[in-house]
């Protein structure tokens, strides 16, 4: 016994605490589980001590593939996704990445290296002021001064990222600090921040002046977006809309919070929605928006938008309430906390048949519709099929574009936390990274990383990753040679002059794929594809499928930018 | 219109970039904004002075503002009652026959001479920022050779007088 304790002592008299020491104890105390990483200078000695740590390290081959796919990870799994990057260039190669997860409310908490304290300011090698850069693309971020400081700031960090409107939070080390000896840790304490307490709780007489609204309107409506589930709100969302019988619309980084299947459900409303939900939204006369935001892509020209409605707006982030429309029930809450509450009153339900009925009847007489005759590869037509191999269970990871609003048109979610794409800021490129993330969080799952042959020349270097641990994502090219949506915009809107937005020339998809020791396949009809699928969607491989799309193929319906939602182009064939 | 915000933040590295980062990004205009140490160890006390659209924007402002993990407190003091200061240093051209006219400009406004050269002197005044605008614009002719002003540094009267309708806004 007591060689043992002289044993130890010598050890910590050998091996003095670090800031990188301190660093990952914090990090394993938040049981981070896999960190997306890019060794540099300034971050050797904390690579040093990854060296002999646990935790699971993914290499990105290029910094913003690390970050998007910390990004999948933390919309599927709900924890926050760990990113190390060093200073000066690695720091800057993060910055979409942080602007991505700032607009949609993703948790991160991402260290970057800095230059050593005596140097910062003096443009050192590879110095960057990532502070000054981040400051308006973060929830919030911190540069480390003293060795000391790492728990407290890595414990704030966490919280920080995760609670409230979840966000980026960024964390600068200057490589001395990382290699410094801590004279003496600080002790453990709560997280004491004054100027951050988010409301979680409802406010009891504005849930019952929407419990009241409810049981008065004609036309009500419950505006669905990632704040559920953000909240996990899921089951409550349904349970609410069931017991009041209120139809229930998506946003387009909502959907999987109410099923799909439901008879209760419209669509997805905004530029590519359905015609049904679009009308909804313009016609009711109570809006309940719970967890959306009414980004401009959602509520078209805002003069127009629910010109006959009561707005109640539940969200967590009181800034959003009001910010684009005028809003008589404010609602700061939590989702899950708001709906429960609702659930309780228990309130009497709406009488609306007629509201119910139309409807319907919208869509009925509007659904998605695509040409089935015209013996070319659809889109559309693979988004059905992959849907239905999968029986709608799979992870669908999304890029940017037109594959993307399809995906959300024909993939018809009904479970939450299946559904991850770049919806605020609409980054290229995210959607291949991303998908690696996902399938990290959920080893089991199916992932299907839809993406553009655009999008996916914007990460092709990830299938490095894929390769190294193979991860059996499906990829799932939508190549149509062209920037679609691009396309489209120029075909509408500039008289078909396609400036640089085909690209004729393409790589062998097939070949890349196979360089890193994938398989890949080219798809050129329906019974191909129908062959191919079938096999490469039920093993554990991974796995590049380069669809050949009907290149003139447009998303439908579509509102014009600066019109309204009732102002719907293509609703019918 | 004009809005008088009070903001109380923590003293930490990069806050007041913070709030001005915010302004910016947020599209709102600052006409001043003034800083310092409050009766609060740790904290600072900030005053802006913003122009806005309408009640709505200044709303946006203010829960804006509230959101950044630094601000402890934002307060839109505009419609209530207050104290609101300013002080400006002024240096004008101030030869011997205009020295005397210049010092019956300053009397009224109870205004101060803080420095004489052979041919220019300071005057330092301190007050709304209406009046430091007057007194500026009644100096102008005599030639300003420099003029410094701080914003203005506003908060609530000990007691608020009934008559004066308060509105306040609610973040919660």
């Amino acid at each position: 016994m007591l060689q043992e304790a002289a044993l130890t002592e010598t050890k910590t008299e050998t091996h003095p605490v670090t800031g990188a020491d301190l660093l990952l104890k914090a990090l394993e105390k938040e049981n981070v589980e896999v960190i997306f990483g890019y060794p540099g200078g300034a971050v050797l000695p904390l690579y040093d001590k990854l060296y002999h740590s646990k935790i699971l390290h993914v290499l990105p081959r290029h910094e913003q593939g690390g970050i998007h796919a910390a990004e999948g990870y933390a919309r599927i799994s709900g924890k926050p996704g760990v990113v190390i990057a060093t200073s000066g260039p690695g720091a800057t190669n993060i910055v979409t990445g942080l602007a991505d997860a700032m607009m949609d409310s993703l948790p991160l908490i991402v260290f970057t290296g800095q230059v050593a304290t005596g140097v910062i300011g003096s443009d050192a090698f590879q110095e960057a002021d990532i502070l000054g850069i981040t400051t308006p693309i973060t929830k919030y971020n911190y540069q480390v001064r003293s060795i000391e400081d790492i728990p407290r700031i890595v414990k704030e960090a966490f919280y920080i990222a995760s609670t409230g409107r979840p966000g980026p939070v960024l964390i600068d080390i200057p490589k001395d600090i990382a290699a410094g000896i801590a004279d003496q840790p600080e002790e453990e304490k709560e997280v004491n921040l004054p100027g951050y307490q988010p409301t979680l709780k409802p406010n009891y007489l504005q849930i019952r002046k929407l419990t009241e609204a409810v049981s008065r309107s004609k036309k009500p409506v419950i505006l669905a977006g990632a704040g559920v589930l953000h909240g996990r709100a899921s089951i409550e969302l349904k349970d609410y809309a069931e017991q009041q019988q209120i139809p229930v619309i998506h946003t387009l980084l909502g959907l999987g919070g109410f099923p799909a299947s439901h008879p209760l459900f419209i669509g997805m409303a905004g530029m590519h929605g359905c015609y049904a939900a679009n009308m909804g939204l313009t016609e009711c006369d109570l809006l309940i928006n719970i967890g959306a935001r009414f980004d401009d892509r959602l509520t078209g020209n805002l003069q127009h938008f629910a010109p006959h409605a009561t707005v109640a707006h539940i969200d967590i982030d009181p800034a959003e309430i009001g910010k684009n429309v005028p809003t008589s029930i404010p609602i700061v809450a939590d989702a899950k906390e708001a709906l429960e509450q609702l659930i309780l009153q228990d309130g009497k339900p709406p009488a609306h048949k007629e509201w119910m009925e139309t409807i319907l009847r919208w869509q009925e007489e509007y659904p998605y519709f695509y040409d089935k005759e015209s013996g070319r590869l659809k889109p559309q037509k693979v988004m059905e099929m992959l849907h239905s191999k999968t029986e709608g269970n799979a992870i669908v990871v999304t890029d940017v574009g037109q594959h993307q609003m399809w995906a959300a048109q024909y993939y018809r979610f009904n479970k939450a936390d299946r559904w991850v794409t770049s919806g605020g800021l609409g980054t290229m490129g995210f959607g291949f990274p991303a998908s690696i993330g996902a399938q990290l969080a959920d080893p089991e799952a199916c992932v299907l990383a839809i993406c553009g042959d655009g999008g996916f020349q914007m990460s092709t270097q990830e299938l490095a990753i894929i390769q190294e641990l193979n991860l059996p994502v499906k990829i799932i090219i939508f190549n149509n040679m062209a920037l679609g949506m691009v396309r489209q915009w120029q075909e509408i809107f500039y008289e078909s002059r396609f400036s640089h937005s085909k690209i004729p020339v393409q790589p062998s998809f097939v070949k890349l794929a196979e360089a890193y020791g994938i398989k890949g396949y080219v798809i050129q009809s329906e019974a191909e594809a129908e062959e191919v699928l079938d096999d490469v969607l039920h093993n554990r491989e991974p796995v590049l499928i380069d669809f050949r799309v009907d290149p003139d193929e447009n998303v439908y319906p579509m509102i014009a930018p600066g019109k309204g939602l009732h102002e719907m182009a293509g609703v019918k064939p | 219109m004009k809005r008088i915000i009070c903001l109380t933040v923590m003293n930490r590295p990069g806050v007041l970039n913070r709030i001005t980062n915010l302004f910016s990004k947020r599209n709102f205009n600052i006409e001043s904004i003034s800083v310092g140490l409050s009766e609060h160890e740790g904290m600072s006390r900030i005053t802006c002075v913003v122009h806005v659209e309408d009640s709505g924007a200044s709303e946006q402002i203010t829960k804006q503002l509230n959101k950044q993990i630094d601000v402890i407190k934002v307060t839109d003091i505009t419609d209530q009652s207050i104290v609101a200061r300013e002080l400006a240093l002024i240096k004008v051209q101030a030869v011997p026959y205009t020295r005397n006219e210049i010092y019956s400009l300053i009397e009224p406004f109870r205004a101060s001479v803080i420095d004489v050269s052979k041919d220019s002197m300071t005057v330092q005044i301190t007050g709304e920022s209406d009046k430091v605008e007057a007194f500026i614009d009644l100096i102008k002719p005599y030639g300003i050779k420099e003029l410094a002003r701080t914003g203005t540094t506003a908060f609530p009267r000990g007691t608020q007088r009934p008559s004066q309708q308060s509105k306040s806004y609610s973040i919660v």
